[in-house]
């Protein structure tokens, strides 16, 4: 019936629709964008003249930085045997850790005020960035590489736990109440039905959780929570940019070897 | 002796699944359940060993009442009520002898069960039951290598090492091809009457539960309208189970198994 219609008219044609329908938002989303660029750019004080003055600054850092020099390598190789250390000791405390937090939180196994509480502990370990952590614990336990183990048990609880206990929360039930049948307590049947069933996760995880540590450790080291990230610091600070330099090209090769390593333990695992 | 009396179990406000059911096993009789989806089969078979909570009504294993037990006492009475599941519920990751071995959870202290440091009788007792159903060659096998058939052995030599006093089988053979389903069904036969144990089992193969159990037991929308030998169990008992569940003017059917998230969700708090 529309069929022979169809020629006499205009060819149809067809645009995508607007992933906005509304054309007032549509474009009012357009507007608001626009005056938030002229305002920040407007507000935010950008100073082109000492940016103007930076730019030889930095050339001069960059051409101070080549060639890297690895001279001072014993030093070199006491921060990052520092930052190894903080690494995995952080990861191996925060992964322990993790468990019971990640139990806590996981609202299939525990009654609902201990899971808030769980819950609690690892949005607080997950809300602020390890830098800040390590800041406040360098104020707290002074410098060196115990704030450092500190921040990132805390980053780790963090991160692992949440992941572990949504693992827990998917696990299959039936082998929960097996275990319960039998007339097995609690814990045992956490560690009879619960932990075998998310054991995989977990060690897949604190692969990845170490591999991070390793990347953050020198971070935390520039607020002086130890590592590496200490020793980068002072370089900077005594104009030494070759040794620097040479610092930073190191840790990028340990990031990338550690994270082939990880990558290839993880998908052993699987 | 198992004495069930008066049983009720409602879920939220929705119509009871269970209305006070009466049901009462005694010496070592294999007694099988039939019904259809939805009858209260699977509620009231764990309603015995509280996996669910029954809302009222009573529930006597050897003369201790079940219903009102908590804690601790509640773990034991479960020591003496084996369970044997539809998905086998074995702990994947582990192996053989393990998941045999946790028919011992509830006997043993959190050390030994943690070291798998489990008296020496429990061992002995495991290789020789699973001797008996003839696994005893996957002892180390990880639990998950098996077939569904030397699966469900493994959930019923588990069941067994809790030395129960009553056997109950949730649906055992639903997962396994025929002649797998069968053995498992004589299996369960002869277990019954080797260890003068009761057993109940949920079914939905008629035919089995003919062959294979002493007493059926009908039940439709929580109601038992059924009970009798497997020669009394005529055609027109079927119907009366079975038949117009799926008719326009039935009254509808209440949810009697719960759909397992929800059933998820009631247990972890109250269980233990």
């Amino acid at each position: 019936m529309t069929r022979p219609e169809r020629g006499a008219t205009a060819p149809r044609t067809w645009r995508k629709p607007p992933f906005i329908a509304n054309p007032w938002l549509r474009y009012g989303a357009w507007l608001l964008l626009a005056g938030y660029l002229v305002w920040a750019f407007g507000t935010l004080p950008f100073n082109w003249e000492r940016i103007g003055e930076g730019l030889p600054r930095a050339a001069r850092i960059f051409g101070g930085g080549f060639p890297p020099s690895f001279q001072r390598a014993d030093l070199l190789l006491t921060g990052f045997k520092e930052s190894f250390q903080i690494a995995i000791l952080a990861t191996l405390l925060g992964v322990l850790l993790s468990i019971p937090f990640a139990v806590m939180a996981a609202k299939n196994i525990v009654p609902r005020p201990v899971y808030l509480v769980g819950r609690a502990v690892i949005i607080v370990s997950r809300s602020f960035h390890p830098v800040i952590v390590a800041i406040l614990f360098v104020a707290a336990v002074g410098f060196g590489p115990l704030a450092g183990i500190l921040t990132l048990t805390v980053y780790s609880i963090g991160f692992v736990g949440k992941l572990l206990a949504e693992e827990i929360e998917e696990i299959d039930w039936g082998q929960v109440e097996a275990m319960r049948a039998t007339g097995a307590g609690y814990l045992a049947t956490l560690f009879y039905a619960v932990f075998p069933q998310i054991l995989p996760r977990q060690v897949g995880l604190s692969m990845y959780q170490l591999d991070s540590n390793l990347r953050a450790s020198a971070v935390v080291g520039i607020v002086g929570a130890g590592g590496i990230g200490g020793t980068l610091m002072n370089a900077f600070g005594r104009y030494d940019y070759d040794f620097a330099f040479a610092i930073l090209l190191i840790i990028i090769a340990v990031i990338l070897v550690s994270e082939g390593i990880s990558g290839w333990v993880r998908k052993k695992i699987w | 002796m198992l004495e069930i009396s008066k049983l009720v179990k409602r879920y939220g406000r929705d119509e009871p699944v269970l209305k006070e059911l009466d049901l009462t096993v005694e010496g070592s009789s294999v007694v099988s359940i039939v019904g259809a989806s939805g009858a209260g089969k699977s509620t009231m078979l764990r309603c015995i060993n509280r996996l669910v909570e029954p809302t009222s009504g009573s529930i006597r294993l050897n003369g201790t009442e079940l219903v009102a037990l908590k804690g601790a006492a509640l773990r034991r009475a479960r020591r003496k009520i084996g369970m044997v599941f539809q998905g086998f519920n074995l702990i994947d990751r582990l192996t053989v002898m393990e998941n045999v071995l946790a028919g011992r959870l509830g006997y043993v202290n959190l050390y030994q069960a943690i070291s798998r440091r489990y008296p020496r009788e429990d061992i002995e007792r495991a290789f020789t039951l699973m001797e008996r159903v003839g696994i005893a060659h996957y002892a180390n096998k990880r639990a998950d290598a098996l077939s569904g058939g030397e699966r469900q052995r493994v959930g019923v030599v588990r069941a067994l090492m809790q030395e129960p006093e009553v056997l109950l089988a949730d649906e055992p053979t639903a997962s396994l091809d025929p002649r797998t389903s069968e053995q498992i069904m004589i299996l369960l036969q002869s277990l019954a009457s080797e260890l003068s144990l009761p057993v109940l089992i949920n079914i939905h193969n008629v035919a089995q539960a003919r062959t294979y159990t002493e007493r059926i037991v009908g039940l439709r929308h929580g109601k038992m309208i059924f009970d009798g030998a497997p020669d009394d169990f005529t055609r027109d008992a079927l119907d009366a189970i079975y038949g117009g569940i799926e008719s326009p003017e039935e009254e509808p059917v209440a949810p009697a198994n719960p759909p397992p998230a929800q059933r998820d969700r009631g247990l972890p708090h109250d269980a233990t």
